[in-house]
């Protein structure tokens, strides 16, 4: 656990000693920002709650998020540093681990940042905080699974454009698996279950369950095992592909 | 004197492609192994499976007495690794790296500060402790990464090419601090740099196509020589032809060479049969033959011959 924390803490000053850390929570604040007053019309809704807000979390999360992981293996392969790494006393499932936790953390950073907002809607009405609080932890969660994703896809490049344009193409696919134009294109052929075990993988679907209503532990089962199976799998290809 | 490392028939293949075949050896307490070999021999295969970093296909080996594949962890508490080029994270600094190294070896505080220091004293990394690693010279990101591997003073040290991109100031440096710490300590470093098997290694490793091709004491691989025991001599370039009459004819000379011609002197090359001490026997033929001898001395022989010689035989017998 404490090499766990060791390489978290790396990561993060990593991504703050480079302009990747200034230019992500800019760039996230201004397009969350944006888009609720533009596109959500936050203010003409006239209704005291964030949800023209968390509405488009999932839509910048598919091409913010791959941005934030596809560094995480990528380049230590890259440079070579992982053999470096992977030649200290630690487990791989423990450089893993932290690797990831510090991406989280870093999104996490970047989603209370948007604090303002929060502050924005309580100064014009009343809204339920408790949902807020619940759609934010939502929001996390979710961001967690887009990150364990492009983690997994990370490990398997040395190159990083790769890394990100094959982790946005695989978010993309768990988005969509929950929209009606996926749902009948599967309902035409699929069995009745199976179409609903699709429905069941959607971010959209898991992550709306989360800002609509009181914490639903079945979202939040979804969204941890998806991280933990994601992180599972990017320890083995970590191992695999360290010889090449 | 106690095994710290012990290799056994450790092989790796990438897919069809044999990378170590069967390598055996082992390495005590106070030895300086060099591990030499052509490029793509096998030397950083095998420094890469004792690290822990790739998996051997068969075989087996233990570092302090852990096994490398059953317990990688424990093998790499107890070595200090140096990778080939010396990768190192560029946007932290050398204080940071080993601060990182450190706190992943579970030293802290005191201890931590104290063992950093001594390190950045041996390699002298005063003046760029708080500087970027990527903006540094090469000189100095590999002693950076050297003084990394040496942080926690392990027992057993593993460095692929430790003095690679250093000038000779820093090189000489480095030996140095190789043959202090030699004494408690199995040392395995790799290199292209014969000189330095000479200047720091107790005991040398050739490996070629993946296999052992000889494992001596550097002085007894250049008995292997063809140059070993030959008899160099200067004289008048008039009386070089009848020294290399008188020579040809004699029974333990193999081959006379005319090494070089200048200034009205010739430098000859006598080389002796199968090693065989000739010197007096040459001296005094040629002194008989009416020779004015101006200098003469006998080769010890030269490690890059029989280097060339052990390599160069095996990619035959592949082709």
């Amino acid at each position: 656990m404490r090499n766990v924390w060791v390489i978290c803490k790396r990561e993060l000053s990593a991504y703050f000693s480079s302009p990747l850390a200034y230019v992500f929570i800019v760039i996230f604040l201004a397009l969350a920002g944006s888009v609720t007053f533009y596109v959500g019309g936050f203010l003409e809704g006239g209704r005291a709650d964030l949800q023209a807000f968390f509405n488009f979390h999932p839509w910048l999360y598919l091409f913010l998020i791959p941005a934030l992981g596809m560094r995480l293996w990528a380049e230590e392969r890259k440079s070579g540093t992982i053999e470096f790494l992977m030649t200290l006393p630690v487990r791989t499932s423990e450089a893993v681990g932290g690797k990831f936790l510090a991406a989280w953390l870093f999104a996490g950073i970047a989603l209370v940042l948007t604090f303002p907002i929060w502050i924005t809607v309580n100064y014009l009405g009343d809204p339920d905080n408790g949902l807020i609080l619940a759609a934010y932890f939502g929001s996390w969660l979710m961001a967690g699974s887009f990150l364990a994703i492009s983690a997994c896809v990370s490990a398997t490049t040395k190159n990083q454009v790769i890394a990100f344009v094959l982790s946005a193409a695989v978010c993309f696919m768990f988005l969509m698996s929950g929209l009606e134009m996926v749902q009948s294109f599967f309902r035409s052929w699929a069995p009745e279950l199976f179409v609903r075990a699709v429905a069941q993988i959607s971010f959209l679907t898991n992550f709306f369950d989360l800002t609509e209503g009181v914490i639903d532990t079945r979202a939040v089962v979804y969204f941890l095992s998806l991280i933990g199976v994601s992180l599972v799998i990017n320890t083995a290809i970590v191992e695999m592909k360290k010889g090449q | 004197m106690d095994t710290l490392v012990d290799i056994r028939g450790l092989t790796k293949y990438f897919g069809p492609v044999k990378a170590v075949e069967g390598v055996t050896f082992s390495v005590k307490r106070g030895e300086v192994l060099g591990f030499l070999g052509p490029n793509g021999a096998g030397k950083s295969t095998t420094m890469k499976m004792l690290a822990g970093y790739l998996t051997p296909t068969s075989g087996s080996a233990t570092v302090c007495g852990y096994d490398i594949t059953r317990q990688t962890i424990d093998v790499q508490r107890r070595l200090g690794y140096l990778p080939e080029g010396a990768p190192a994270y560029g946007d932290l600094t050398p204080l940071g790296l080993m601060r990182f190294a450190a706190g992943l070896r579970g030293i802290t505080g005191a201890k931590r500060d104290k063992l950093i220091q001594t390190s950045v004293e041996r390699l002298e990394l005063q003046s760029v402790l708080q500087r970027p690693i990527e903006t540094l010279s090469k000189g100095f990101k590999r002693r950076v990464s050297l003084a990394q591997s040496i942080l926690h003073d392990p027992e057993v040290l593993i460095l692929d090419e430790p003095t690679d991109g250093l000038d000779p100031n820093q090189k000489f440096q480095v030996r140095n601090l190789l043959q202090q710490m030699a004494k408690n300590k199995a040392i395995i470093i790799s290199t292209h740099i014969l000189e330095e098997v000479d200047a720091v290694c107790s005991r040398v490793i050739i490996i070629g196509d993946g296999k052992v091709m000889a494992d001596a004491q550097p002085g007894q691989l250049e008995t292997r020589s063809a140059y070993h025991n030959a008899v160099v001599m200067r004289m008048p370039t008039a009386d070089a032809e009848k020294a290399e009459k008188v020579l040809s004819g004699m029974a333990y000379v193999v081959k006379v060479e005319r090494i070089g011609q200048w200034n009205g002197t010739a430098q000859l090359r006598a080389l002796s049969a199968g090693g065989a001490d000739i010197l007096s026997t040459v001296h005094q033929a040629v002194s008989k033959a009416g020779v004015t001898l101006q200098q003469i001395h006998v080769e010890h022989g030269r490690l890059d011959d029989v280097f060339r010689k052990l390599t160069s035989k095996s990619r035959n017998k592949e082709a």
